[in-house]
């Protein structure tokens, strides 16, 4: 009697559970803020096509997740963070938007999930690079889920040291992911018995790079890294080749380039070019099959932010299924406890601190002998396992993290 | 090494070489602006868009057609050039007459469009644009490294802006253009073709903004946003040369490339802003700017 008394209870209660739960889908949709940069200089790697990677995770559910509606809402964030704080608190107040994805540049991401810290929605970061976004600047309310700063500076800095690359001179884009990026590659860098002999800060963006490149090569530095990205890069890059940077003994080290921005360049530019990605479209079965659905989609070979975006919102729209509630706490807990196994990560795990820990790896890009076509970009070096391409969370200055240095 | 003010004097020197060459392309796009402004008092906002242009065109042409970079050095602004006038023909003209911001505005709006078109159809990475194979290499010099094709970029800069400041200050042709847009009724009883003429001068200005493009596909990224950063500059430019004024639009964009590659050396952070500084220490002591003539 008491047994079935407790098992009718218990039914009872797991049935008020689901009940409850599946009620705290609110309004019965799903709303995805997608905001990323749709014109500007990070378009490419991010952008429209991104939007196609977020649409292609919302088309596996069938556009419905128990029961309820998925929609999507678009913005440009036209790298500004301003603009971007405006149609972020629109999209929670008036259009009561559940997830926001995409988010591009460091500084927009910082400015959004700031606002999004204390509601019920939850970021999932998939462009940024900045490292600072999970440590000082670290909130219950998003994820960062494809790379950062440290695995970058992990990655590739380290690898140049070890070449004998001893003195470096950094190239900084002025604001947060450059500095954060300038910051880890300066650790690892002293980490690893070399020297920072000087950093010269440019704005962003910039189009003229000579002035930049001509010191740091009356500098006399072993290494001329480039702590920028998107067309700040390449142009520095084709500048570099133009004053003969290399010719003249010098190491450039691109410290965050997108397969987007490899494709640009052309493999007669960029060969040999040594440089850190969270992932690769041509790694293996799974990648080459989405890649293939991606191409399909747009005409182009998705970068790791596309694959993250997808990625993510998979993983996003399956806890929202299991849990049976969009509220940003309910929703991370369960992406923290479920081990992502997918076409982009191999046993990859959300922190406390809201990283997602994925292996890393450290590309070299081919020689034109060696592309057989124009996306045959990459051969990868070595794969840089999570927890050591990662800051550990003894070092995090999180305040979610218990024991943190702050 | 010797120095003055602490800075070695091989980066000076460098750094000034190099402003000099930036200055070239200011002085380029300015000149295609203060012609427009001076002549038709159009405030061209297109004229980042043209530049651009100028440079998507040169690639274009040379992925479909194979057209070398010498032909495109003509051919390129020649065909932006005829846009230009197109645009004048079909735009511009049905607002003649009106306030400046009309053209401003319909330039932008144009200028936005083009962009937009362009970044839809090319994404924004940049497209490649090779080196021509004579201008590989450059001058050791002993305090830097010049790439043969910067030297020739100031070269070219200097002879089409010297040029073409000649033929407006100095020849008939010059004397008609001025005198067309100063009393266009007075020049149409002389039997001159005055719409004609305004249709030629705005597509004359476009074609220098796009030669300008043209100089720059090989050492920049040539992609559809490109005109857009720079297009700001160059009007602080043109503002703090004078607008309308030819030869200020010539000698100020030389001398802000200076300035903006001796901040570079300075303080780096600060040299997108300090020719937005020179233009409000201008614009308080000499509202009409270095070379304009007081109002």
């Amino acid at each position: 009697m008491t047994m079935t008394k407790k098992l009718l209870t218990s039914a009872i209660a797991s049935a008020l559970l689901v009940g409850g739960a599946q009620a705290a889908i609110s309004d019965n949709t799903v709303k995805i803020g997608y905001l990323a940069d749709m014109s500007g200089t990070y378009r490419d790697l991010a952008g429209p096509n991104g939007e196609a990677a977020l649409r292609m995770a919302i088309e596996d559910f069938g556009g419905k997740v128990n029961g309820a509606k998925i929609e999507v809402l678009t913005a440009d964030d036209r790298n500004n963070p301003d603009a971007s704080s405006s149609t972020v608190r629109r999209w929670l107040e008036d259009d009561k938007v559940d997830m926001v994805a995409g988010l591009v540049a460091s500084s927009v991401t910082i400015a959004v999930t700031k606002l999004l810290e204390g509601t019920d929605s939850l970021g999932l970061v998939s462009g940024s690079a900045a490292s600072s976004i999970t440590n000082e600047h670290c909130t219950p309310n998003h994820i960062h889920y494809v790379y950062d700063t440290y695995p970058l500076a992990n990655g590739t800095a380290k690898a140049v040291v070890q070449e004998g690359g001893k003195s470096w001179y950094i190239l900084t884009a002025d604001y947060a992911f450059g500095h954060a990026l300038e910051g880890d590659v300066t650790r690892v860098v002293e980490e690893n018995g070399g020297e920072v002999i000087d950093t010269s800060r440019h704005p962003f963006p910039t189009s003229d790079f000579s002035s930049d490149i001509l010191q740091a090569q009356s500098s006399g530095a072993d290494v001329v890294a480039l702590a920028k990205a998107g067309a700040d890069t390449t142009n520095a890059i084709t500048t570099a080749g133009e004053f003969g940077l290399t010719q003249s003994g010098q190491t450039l080290a691109a410290l965050l380039l997108f397969l987007t921005d490899v494709h640009a360049l052309g493999v007669d530019t960029a060969q040999g070019i040594q440089l850190t990605t969270g992932w690769y479209w041509d790694l293996n079965e799974k990648t080459r099959e989405w890649s293939d659905r991606f191409m399909e989609e747009t005409g182009v070979r998705p970068t790791m932010v596309h694959a993250g975006i997808y990625s993510s919102a998979m993983q996003y729209l399956n806890a929202v299924k299991e849990t049976g509630s969009d509220k940003a706490a309910d929703v991370r807990k369960q992406m923290m406890d479920t081990p992502i196994n997918d076409m982009f990560a191999t046993n990859g795990t959300i922190r406390e601190d809201g990283r997602m820990v994925h292996d890393m790896y450290l590309a070299e890009v081919k020689t034109p002998e060696e592309s057989e076509n124009e996306w045959d970009l990459y051969k990868i070096l070595r794969t840089i396992p999570g927890d050591e391409a990662y800051r550990p969370l003894s070092e995090s200055k999180c305040k979610l993290v218990s024991g943190s240095v702050r | 090494m010797t120095e003055i003010l602490g800075i070695p004097t091989a980066v000076l020197f460098g750094q000034l070489l190099l402003g000099i060459i930036n200055g070239s392309f200011y002085a380029l796009l300015s000149l295609g602006l203060a012609v427009i402004f001076g002549l038709l008092k159009i405030i061209n906002f297109a004229h980042g868009a043209m530049y651009m242009l100028g440079a998507m065109v040169t690639v274009i042409m040379f992925d479909v057609m194979g057209v070398n970079y010498w032909v495109a050095l003509l051919a390129a602004p020649l065909v932006v050039g005829c846009f230009g006038v197109a645009i004048e023909y079909f735009l511009l003209r049905r607002i003649g007459g009106q306030d400046h911001i009309y053209s401003l505005l319909l330039t932008f709006g144009v200028a936005l469009m083009i962009q937009g078109i362009l970044t839809n159809i090319y994404g924004v990475s940049g497209m490649r644009y090779a080196m021509p194979d004579v201008f590989k290499g450059g001058f050791r010099l002993d305090f830097m490294y010049l790439p043969y094709y910067r030297a020739w970029v100031i070269c070219v800069a200097l002879v089409v802006c010297f040029g073409t400041w000649f033929v407006i200050e100095k020849t008939k042709l010059g004397a008609y253009l001025r005198a067309g847009t100063e009393d266009s009724q007075l020049m149409q009883g002389f039997g001159i073709n005055v719409p004609l003429l305004v249709s030629l001068t705005y597509g004359f200005g476009v074609m220098l903004a796009a030669f300008a493009g043209v100089l720059a596909a090989p050492i920049y990224s040539v992609n559809p946003v490109m005109g857009s950063n720079i297009l700001i500059v160059v009007f602080a430019v043109v503002v703090i040369g004078g607008m309308g004024s030819i030869a200020g639009a010539i000698i100020t964009g030389l001398l802000m490339g200076v300035i903006e590659g001796l901040t570079k050396v300075v303080y780096p952070e600060f040299s997108s802003a300090v020719i937005f500084l020179v233009m409000v220490i201008v614009l308080l002591i000499r509202p009409s700017g270095l070379f304009g003539k007081e109002a």
